[in-house]
């Protein structure tokens, strides 16, 4: 236990450098940019206030300080929770990332969850068959998976099932019209099938490969010649050597591809225009709300990491070889 | 290289796809072959078919694929064939200048890295760790943003994102060439660093970069071809693939699906065989599997 101890203080230190540099680096590249934030929260109404109007603004701002210490001021009301106002939310920072990120949280999931399984499963059918023809269309279908753009896919999924067959609806999270308080789980769900439909699709690729690879190197191994020899059949070979041997890798890098994952769901909920994280991320970026994105840069710093974590987390615990602090 | 001859590495009887294709050296140069070949009809292409496509015709909207308009016409009566070509031969343009970039860098960083060692080492792994600790997307939108859009804020923000991948590769692989014995038999022959650099190394790492920039192509062109159909890259008027799918989806629920469909999948296509190219070259460059 004393050695978990000390490597989730190695992990957590980690994790305040890395969010100490990312909050510096973001800060100076937006404090570079020549995008004037007073411009960008007034928009087109520009014209109509004078630049005593704007000195103003930019002074209850604090835009005339320069950047350093405008920094240690963010970071000292960061330190504390509190992630300044979103503009085009009229809401603090960590209450837009809190509510978006809950409906981005089902999405992912879902998908997550849905591609894991798929592709694990793919990923031994492929394997199990090397150099069937079952294994070239596996494989052919992950590599072209890997060329598809998101939102291409997410658009020709929309035209199928919501345009043409009317069996999804169009847009949004919830049916438009209806209180946030009446919306069903099934609401939600019928919702939810196109968007993670279209991460799992795509999400199953770099599992599928990777398993079957895996697998691939367990069935040629010695142990698996051995038993083979003792009169193991092939399927037995796999549901005892293969699938122990190939799920930890397989958790590993599914908990490793939340990076993937959060930049795919920028994309398709940008086309379901769906309400989550990342069309919040794109908003921002679109309309220059610059604390928003620089909550958003910092939560999805720490989204991937934790990401890392769990599956750094999940090998020590289980995997005896490299368990921690073990024999070796 | 060994003194026992080795068994003939061709076997006497091909695979029926080796004797209609010929061997893979064959096939990847074909595919070379067809890649440029479609570069260039892109560009030659977008250019040739001139601006006869891209102006309004109201009597010839939202028609249907058909023998004029092999991808359909919009709501302004836009040929869509052309407005995909300018827009693969923009996207084209952009992912080959933003993955010369990234590659260079990457090149740049990882021999760094490998050769200086100590802090610089360091820092450079550390820089890579930090690129990798954030969702592409996020940083390609944060990128953009702040160098307020536009072709260049794009090229800029695609190229600044994808090197760290190729600079651990190329790291490792001057790490290993450090340590090996050749290298180092080579050393205290007398021959001087920029010596064995030229004749040990670089032969080994040229291969490492063009595979990586090849494989940097396929990656980049989607990126850009994502931010721009975000919004945040280009303005609404140059064609490129991202922003021709983003107006699509104005006109999706009126059926008009040739909008998003026939775009998207030149884009795939060119995304996949570029993909494909990279895969072969690599397996041909590596001598482990290139006698396949």
């Amino acid at each position: 236990m004393k050695t978990l101890t000390t490597f989730l203080l190695r992990k957590t230190a980690r994790l305040i450098i890395l969010l100490a540099a990312v909050s510096v680096i973001s800060f100076t590249l937006l404090s570079l940019s020549p995008v004037d934030p007073v411009s960008a929260y007034i928009g087109a109404d520009m014209t109509r206030i004078s630049s005593a109007q704007r000195e103003l603004i930019a002074a209850r701002w604090g835009l005339d300080q320069p950047p350093v210490t405008r920094y240690l001021r963010w970071l000292q009301q960061a330190l504390q929770g509190n992630l300044g106002t979103s503009m085009i939310f009229n809401l603090p920072v960590l209450q837009v990332i809190g509510a978006r990120f809950l409906a981005s949280l089902g999405l992912m999931g879902l998908a997550w969850v849905i591609s894991g399984v798929i592709g694990f499963g793919l990923g031994v059918l492929a394997g199990a068959n090397e150099g069937s023809w079952l294994d070239r269309v596996i494989g052919f279908y992950a590599y072209t998976l890997a060329s598809t753009p998101t939102f291409w896919l997410a658009l020709l999924l929309l035209i199928i099932f919501s345009v043409s067959l009317h069996w999804t609806p169009i847009c949004c999270a919830a049916p438009p019209g209806v209180l946030a308080q009446d919306v069903t789980i099934w609401q939600r769900l019928h919702h939810l099938v196109l968007p993670a439909a279209t991460l799992s699709i795509l999400g199953v690729a770099n599992i599928a490969l990777h398993t079957r690879q895996k697998l691939i190197g367990v069935l040629n191994s010695e142990y698996a010649i051995f038993a083979r020899a003792q009169g193991e059949t092939h399927t037995g070979l796999i549901l005892q050597h293969g699938l122990r041997n190939i799920a930890l890798p397989a958790v590993t890098l599914q908990f490793a591809s939340l990076s993937e994952l959060f930049g795919g769901s920028v994309l398709a909920e940008q086309v379901f225009a769906y309400p989550g994280l990342g069309e919040a991320t794109v908003q921002a970026g679109l309309r220059g709300d610059v604390p928003l994105l620089l909550g958003i840069v910092l939560f999805s710093a720490l989204f991937v990491f934790t990401g890392n974590l769990l599956a750094d987390l999940i090998y020590q615990l289980v995997d005896p070889r490299i368990r921690l602090g073990g024999a070796t | 290289m060994s003194s026992v001859p080795l068994p003939p590495l061709i076997p006497a009887f091909a695979h029926p796809r080796e004797r209609r294709f010929g061997n893979r050296r064959r096939r990847t140069l074909w595919t070379i072959a067809f890649c440029l070949l479609l570069l260039v009809a892109v560009f030659v292409g977008g250019y040739g078919l001139g601006e006869k496509g891209l102006q309004t015709a109201l009597t010839e909207r939202n028609q249907v694929p058909g023998l004029d308009h092999p991808f359909g016409t919009d709501w302004l009566g836009r040929d869509m064939l052309t407005r995909t070509i300018r827009g693969l031969g923009l996207s084209l343009m952009v992912g080959l200048l933003a993955a010369s970039i990234s590659a260079m860098l990457g090149l740049l960083l990882g021999t760094l890295s490998a050769t200086l060692g100590g802090k610089v080492d360091l820092m450079i792994t550390w820089l890579i760790d930090l690129f990798f600790s954030l969702p592409h997307l996020v940083l390609l939108i944060l990128i953009s943003f702040v160098l307020g859009g536009g072709l260049r804020g794009v090229i800029i923000a695609v190229a600044f994102t994808h090197w760290p991948g190729l600079a651990r590769i190329i790291r490792a692989e001057v790490l290993q060439l450090k340590s090996a014995e050749y290298i180092q038999l080579s050393a205290r022959l007398g021959h001087s660093p920029a010596w064995i650099a030229r004749h040990h190394m670089l032969p080994h790492l040229i291969p490492q970069f063009i595979v990586g920039l090849i494989l940097l192509f396929p990656h980049a062109i989607l990126h850009e071809a994502g931010i721009t159909f975000i919004g945040i890259g280009l303005s609404p008027h140059t064609p490129a693939i991202g922003i021709i799918l983003s107006e699509s989806m104005r006109h999706l629920s009126t059926g008009y699906w040739w909008l998003a469909v026939l775009p998207g999948a030149a884009l795939l296509i060119v995304v996949k065989i570029f993909d494909v190219l990279g895969e072969n070259v690599r397996t041909l460059l590596d001598p482990k599997t290139s006698q396949e």
